[in-house]
């Protein structure tokens, strides 16, 4: 990999769009270096992006357990969790990277858990039989990215990063062929303007939200890389879509989001159902013999803790054979009686407290005494920008991190690993990947006359105004909700031909309408939360026609894609590694065309493809 | 449930701004405060209103976007409550609900319930963070880091920026904020070689901004979600004194005495590089 000299590196400007764990940690560790950095999100501060959220943990292969973790073992465990559908050498690199992670984070002060004898502590987290998961309490996420966020700031304190909060991308600048600049809309004025640079990293995080209801922050959308994909970035696996089990139900239709309840719970909590169909009895006057503790009886080796897609699935099972509880049915217990009872209140107040507390505040029920009430919901999106080894995308100098690339999940990422990868990407691949481009490639200074910048920002203006303009009679949730319930039946957790034809047809009319009868209120001069919307769902339809032709075209279940036509004789994932055994990457060919789809064979030399148990 | 919700308007900064009272009729007692607007604000575009803009994101409690005063109480009446997870069974059929935005000179407002909240980043960006430049690190358990050390930090790192806590402040001071933040990395081994220029950057910066002193009236802890406590404050104002003391000679030239900044007058300390 080549290097880019220390006194030239200041003389290239880079862009970083996203401010999350893997934004805020590239956009950070690039001012090290000495780079021109500018670093944009769509919220008030770089500290408030989604990665704050995530609560139980960051994998890491320290073996500090001494329970024969290894890298060998997270690679492993990685890409059989993914169904093998991810890229080998990507996921060895992860797993060798995310020691270095930990000890970054432990520098900056990150206050992980600790033993009494002031070493790091782990837990153990789902699809892993060793204890890797590192934790701050159930804030994990916050507190890696604010370590992220303070190195940040103190790049922006040095001069080196230059930060614009609230301010959204909108266009992505391609000259001759090269990624060298974007459009943005800066959300209290309204102005439109371009921003020039050497290289653009996109960090701009997951698109779980096109099914409405998810776990995601409101504002997580998938405009950025949506944007690039229209200027010639390929669009892998839209399909592959984690629905995490253990969230809160639904109990409205005023409801704007779900709340997840950390996996971790599934440590000590054991989920049950009642034997019996229709059950109306409350949990604790049903004595143990009529309960079903389903997934430790059919994966006893696992037990409760079985990758999310199975844990997922099987709630699906159980509900749809009747035997659901709460309200709408739609329900599994989750349940501590017997941790409270062996390990004591005190023990499980520490361990889950937080959690404990969240679910108490929405549903005023305390989990303490009556068991928690969990379905599965949208979590995590696999699927994203194509990139190569260097998370380059297919527009060179287009670099893609976090959950916005498809890079190392395969079809199904395993807990904790996400924030894993997002400050692999951040702190430790892209910093020399970009500087590897930038002294391989001469770029020319691109004048700021350019007819495609001046295309580019035509095409946002025109896209804000005629959204002003349709003037309709719907509101612009009213169609997010439509189309991410289209979504979530049709594209959810589990899908078939049919009706992924119908979701197609559904979705294309819906978007007609969209164009036709949307009403956006307010004008584009000026703060304008309906307008931020607006443009944000129109990029969801499109991707949501995408996600379900992809679906369509992948005859086999792999991880979180369950085909029901493709399934074992027991109800599990079947792959079909002949046909199958590739990425789908997309290529888009103009609006309301089908895209055009290339296909990346995966070789496995390490990790041999099974049929994946853990019976 | 039928709730009055009494808010306040305002299009822009320049703008003036006024009292608008909306009936909401409907309301389901398991929706949140936020879900309550959006049903507001449906109704609002549908009559070709403009809807009331609020800031929001998670709707967890953790990303600290949302807040604003319900009748006179930041976040509301609930404790350790952001406005995202305070549900509507709190309150009773038929009540009214005043909202008003964060009210500080430090967070100019930009429209409706949304204020400019950046003095917080500038007070991170003046000291708030260890200087470990990515690769540096040594080996994650190198320095042991006791439980109780860690757990104290991790007490005052949960603090989610969301400036309640300057909100309910009569003299909109954000010692709990800055306090939060010195305290969580003071504690732990590896923030301990930049604590002192720590103390004295952060408070310079914290006044620069046109936040009040600190007087200890205690509001800002009664409205914290993250129920940070008042000794953060008292450890803020130990480690700018020492830090003064140990430093008059070189780091800081023109340091003022404590009372100075705590009444709120400016403090002129040399200014961080590169502002
Ligand atoms: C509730 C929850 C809990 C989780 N828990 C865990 C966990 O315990 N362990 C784990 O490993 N993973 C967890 N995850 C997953 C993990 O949090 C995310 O995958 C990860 O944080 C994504 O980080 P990111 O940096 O890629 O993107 P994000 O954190 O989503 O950041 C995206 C950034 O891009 C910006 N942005 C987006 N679009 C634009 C635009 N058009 N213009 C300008 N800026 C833009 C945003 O402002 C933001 O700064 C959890 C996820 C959820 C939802
Ligand atoms: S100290 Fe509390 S009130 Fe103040 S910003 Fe932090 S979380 Fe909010
Ligand atoms: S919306 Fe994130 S804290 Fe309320």
């Amino acid at each position: 990999m080549k290097l880019v000299n220390p006194a030239n590196k200041r003389r290239h400007t880079l862009i970083v769009v996203g401010s999350g764990l893997a934004g805020a940690s590239a956009a950070a560790t690039l001012g090290e270096l000495g780079y021109h950095v500018s670093c944009f999100c769509f919220q008030d501060s770089p500290r408030r992006a989604h990665s704050i959220a995530a609560q139980g943990g960051i994998n890491a292969a320290k073996n500090y357990q001494n329970d024969g973790d290894s890298v060998y073992r997270l690679f492993y465990d990685t890409v059989k969790g993914g169904d093998f559908r991810a890229r080998e050498a990507n996921v060895y690199r992860l797993a060798q990277i995310s020691v270095n992670i930990i000890d970054q984070c432990v520098a900056q002060g990150v206050p992980f858990a600790r033993e009494y004898g002031g070493t790091l502590a782990n837990r153990s987290f789902g699809g892993a039989q060793v204890s890797r998961t590192f934790y701050a309490r159930g804030q994990t996420g916050q507190q890696l990215l604010l370590g992220a966020y303070q190195a940040l700031e103190r790049q922006v304190q040095a001069g080196t990063v230059t930060m614009y909060p609230r301010t959204e991308m909108l266009d992505l600048i391609v000259i001759d062929g090269r990624a060298r600049g974007i459009v943005t809309r800066n959300l209290v004025t309204g102005e439109v303007d371009t921003h020039l640079g050497d290289a653009v990293i996109l960090g701009t995080g997951g698109y779980g939200n096109v099914f409405y209801l998810s776990t995601n922050a409101k504002g997580s959308n998938v405009t950025a890389i949506w944007r690039a994909h229209k200027r010639g970035a390929l669009f892998a696996n839209p399909c592959y879509t984690q629905i995490h089990p253990t969230c809160i139900p639904v109990s409205g239709d005023y409801q704007s989001k779900l709340t997840l309840m950390s996996e971790s719970l599934r440590n000590d909590g054991r989920i049950w159902v009642p034997m019996k169909k229709g059950d109306k009895r409350t949990p604790d006057q049903i004595p143990e013999t009529d309960r079903d503790y389903y997934l430790e009886r059919r994966y006893p080796s696992f037990g409760n803790l079985v990758p999310r897609d199975v844990a997922s699935r099987n709630a699906k099972y159980v509900c749809d054979e009747g035997r659901g509880v709460g309200e709408t049915g739609l329900g599994v217990y989750l349940d501590f009686g017997d941790a409270i009872r062996r390990l004591g209140r005190k023990a499980i107040e520490e361990r889950y407290g937080n959690l404990f507390d969240m679910y108490q505040r929405i549903t005023d029920e305390d989990p303490y005494t009556v068991p928690m009430r969990i379905y599965p919901a949208i979590h995590y999106t696999m699927g994203g920008l194509w990139v190569d080894y260097h998370l380059m995308s297919t527009i060179p100098g287009l670099f893609v991190i976090g959950e916005a690339n498809f890079s190392d999940h395969g079809a199904n990422r395993l807990g904790a690993s996400a924030l894993m990868q997002g400050l692999s990407d951040g702190y430790f691949i892209v910093p020399y990947t970009v500087g590897d481009y930038l002294a391989t490639n001469k770029l020319d200074k691109v004048a700021e006359t350019h007819s495609e910048i001046r295309n580019a920002v035509a095409c946002v203006q025109q896209t804000v105004q005629k959204l002003l303009g349709i003037n309709g009679k719907r509101t612009v949730d009213s169609f997010h909700r439509e189309l991410g319930k289209i979504v979530w039946e049709y594209c959810g957790m589990s899908r078939n031909a049919q009706g992924l034809e119908t979701a197609i047809e559904e979705i294309r009319s819906l978007r007609e309408e969209y164009w036709q009868n949307v009403k956006v209120p307010g004008s584009g001069d000026d703060f304008n939360q309906s307008l931020e919307k607006a443009g944000r769902v129109a990029d969801f339809f499109e991707l949501a026609e995408l996600m379900c032709v992809d679906a369509l075209e992948r005859n086999e279940s792999c991880g979180g894609h369950f085909r029901e036509e493709y399934q074992t004789a027991d109800g599990e994932a079947q792959r079909d590694d002949e046909e199958f055994s590739y990425v789908a990457a997309w290529g888009y060919r103009g609006y309301g065309n089908r895209e055009d789809l290339s296909k990346e064979p995966l070789e496995f030399q390490y990790v041999h493809p099974s049929q994946r148990s853990y019976k | 449930m039928r709730i009055k919700l009494k808010i306040w308007r305002q299009k822009s900064r320049n703008a003036s701004g006024r009292f608008v009272s909306y009936p909401v009729e409907n309301v389901n007692p398991d929706m949140s405060m936020l879900e309550c607007l959006d049903v507001l604000n449906e109704q609002l575009i549908q009559q070709g209103e403009d809807p009331v803009a609020f800031e929001h994101d998670c709707r967890e409690g953790i990303c600290g976007s949302c807040g604003f005063m319900v009748n006179g109480v930041a976040h509301g009446p609930l404790p350790a409550t952001t406005v995202c997870q305070l549900t509507m069974r709190h309150f009773n059929d038929g009540n009214e609900l005043v909202l008003e935005p964060w009210r500080a000179r430090a967070f100019p407002l930009i429209k409706d319930l949304v204020v400019d909240r950046r003095s917080f980043d500038r007070i991170i960006a003046a000291g708030g963070y260890i200087s470990v430049s990515t690769g540096s690190a040594p080996d994650g358990n190198a320095i042991p880091v006791p439980k109780e050390a860690a757990d104290r930090a991790m007490d005052a790192a949960a603090c989610i920026g969301c400036g309640a806590c300057v909100a309910a402040c009569p003299n909109a001071s954000a010692a709990l904020f800055t306090g939060a933040k010195m305290t969580h990395l003071g504690i732990l081994p590896q923030g301990k070689p930049e604590r002192d220029v720590r103390a004295i950057r952060m408070v310079a910066q914290m006044n620069e901004e046109g936040f009040g002193g600190c007087t200890n009236i205690g509001e800002c802890t009664g409205v914290c979600p993250k129920e940070i406590p008042l000794e953060v404050i008292a450890a803020m104002n130990r480690d700018y004194f020492r830090a003064s003391w140990r430093e008059r000679d070189n780091v800081v030239t023109t340091i003022r005495p404590f009372t100075e900044w705590s009444t709120g007058s400016k403090l002129q300390v040399d200014p961080p590089s590169g502002r």
